[in-house]
């Protein structure tokens, strides 16, 4: 089996509302396998951050992102690319557990293959990815029921089988765990040290202590600009800037 | 305690106004269903939906064509309606929000309030006067004439009902608009769009006026679009004006069958939409 190898260079990247501007100059780079956590108060820019590397932040009327999201050394804006193409490459989990409510377990970890196309059995695409979302061995007798019978926790874990089963390289997470209780986000948590074996992850959070369970990097965002981006255990013990200092501290945020 | 004394009288008046109105209100319906029953089911037989109808005087007979026509009818409606009605709500609701849009949505708004005699005119001048001919064909496009805005609204109203993150899970899945479109956002919508045909079906079913000039009516057997055809509505019109006691009679029946055809799909229709909102 190919392991996905994959790098995100994210270079003076710029995202608007129509005329408002969401992003500022932003420059990351993730390297491949590892974590970045993205964290910041409200409305700092951290889920358009997300979605301008799948190129979801276009679907918004009037949004428009300039600059370059490199992924495997190709630009994802570049003219000759198919946005549609890039979301195979790079998929994504929401906020809230969104399975398909007409489907069932089965297929919604296969609507990935089946709506792109792909014609063949997919039990064991589907085995495969429900394992690695560790939701395998709770929904096995029943994969033929409704997405929607299952408990909140496991529908985010659904989704992130549907989202592993297209085999993208990269996997974006905007705030997974913020809709579930405790136990289901430590579930979460415990996975995405799991799928940091295989895949490179950028997650949304609001919650500081999250951010520092599962991730290697750290990116601060606030209002809009890029403060910092280092290893998270220098972001939380010894930052650089007084802003990032401020705010993991609870000094507003 | 003045005013709390003339309160509660106010109170009382208002509900038993209320509950004399709704009274009122049932007495047309109960009585439409009374009187088929008492009329027309005298005349149900098995003969009703099989035979053919026969001349004056003669006994037995049916109007089983008719009754096939209205479906035949119905069925090629849906053909043109349909598509265009489901794909024009699709249309308003995913890209709807422009001027193209508002501009659609008005037409629509103006095409479902055109009296239905006048769009059995614009059928005839459409269809008839060209093929030189009265056809199931002419009448099927008036019915669908008019199942469109009522399938196009309904639609739209059920599309815009799908959450949006649907939506995103499947394009962040890599799946083209389209696709999303009609595989992920119309499939959630699906029982609710049913019901609504089911509705417009119902609503087609019981049409005269469109029909009178357009598929005309037809004494024998008909599974040609380019022929004339009968219906239920419009053997009950010329049944009911005749002279004849027999046809008379036959007409109540097939009044009857015509309600009960309509109240059973209004009933699935209802019952569908229950089942709905509780599976959501």
């Amino acid at each position: 089996m190919q392991q996905p190898q994959s790098q995100i260079s994210v270079q003076s990247l710029n995202a608007f509302f129509r005329s408002t501007r969401a992003l500022k100059d932003v420059n990351v780079q993730v390297l491949p396998r590892s974590v970045l956590a993205v964290i910041g108060p409200s409305g700092c820019g951290k889920s358009t951050f997300l979605r301008c590397l799948n190129r979801m932040h276009e679907l918004i009327p009037g949004a428009t992102a300039t600059g370059q999201v490199l992924i495997d050394g190709q630009d994802v804006y570049s003219s000759n690319v198919d946005p549609v193409m890039v979301r195979r490459r790079v998929g994504m989990v929401f906020q809230r557990p969104n399975p398909f409510p007409t489907m069932s377990i089965f297929d919604n970890a296969a609507a990935g293959l089946r709506l792109n196309g792909v014609r063949n059995s997919y039990a064991e695409q589907v085995e495969k990815s429900l394992r690695q979302s560790a939701l395998w061995d709770e929904v096995k007798d029943r994969l033929h029921a409704a997405a929607t019978s299952l408990s909140g926790g496991q529908q985010q874990r659904l989704c992130i089988a549907r989202a592993l089963a297209v085999e993208p390289e990269v996997l974006l997470m905007d705030e997974p765990a913020s809709a579930l209780d405790p136990i289901a986000t430590a579930r979460i948590e415990e996975l995405i040290r799991e799928l940091r074996e295989r895949y490179t992850i950028v997650i949304v959070t609001h919650n500081m202590q999250q951010a520092a369970r599962v991730s290697d990097w750290t990116a601060f965002f606030y209002m809009g600009e890029l403060v910092e981006c280092a290893p998270t255990e220098k972001i939380f013990t010894n930052p650089k800037e007084q802003r990032t200092e401020d705010y993991v501290t609870g000094k507003f945020g | 305690m003045k005013g709390y004394g003339r309160r509660r009288f106010v109170n009382m008046a208002m509900t038993a106004f209320c509950g004399a109105a709704v009274l009122i209100a049932l007495v047309p319906l109960v009585s439409v269903f009374w009187l088929l029953l008492a009329k027309g089911f005298a005349g149900l037989s098995w003969s009703l939906f099989t035979s053919l109808p026969t001349p004056v005087g003669e006994p037995g007979g049916g109007v089983g064509n008719a009754i096939l026509g209205t479906l035949f009818l119905v069925g090629l409606a849906c053909v043109f309606g349909l598509p265009i009605g489901i794909g024009t709500g699709l249309f308003l609701a995913e890209r709807g929000n422009g001027p193209i849009g508002d501009a659609v949505r008005f037409v629509t708004e103006v095409l479902s309030g055109v009296p239905s005699i006048v769009i059995g005119v614009v059928a005839y001048g459409l269809v008839v006067v060209p093929m030189h001919r009265f056809s199931a064909l002419a009448g099927a496009v008036a019915l669908a004439l008019l199942m469109i805005p009522t399938l196009a609204r309904a639609t739209e109203e059920m599309v815009r009902l799908v959450p949006s993150h649907l939506r995103e899970a499947a394009l962040a899945l890599g799946v083209p608009q389209w696709k999303t479109s009609l595989r992920v956002v119309l499939r959630t919508a699906l029982s609710g769009i049913v019901t609504a045909i089911l509705l417009s079906v119902s609503r087609a079913a019981g049409e005269t006026a469109p029909l009178l000039f357009t598929s005309l009516n037809n004494q024998y057997w008909n599974f040609r679009p380019d022929q004339p055809t009968a219906s239920l509505t419009v053997q009950i019109f010329n049944y009911a004006i005749s002279p004849y006691e027999d046809w008379i009679q036959k007409a109540w029946a097939s009044a009857l069958v015509l309600l009960l055809f309509v109240s059973l799909m209004n009933l699935t229709s209802r019952f569908l939409a229950r089942s709905r909102l509780r599976g959501a």
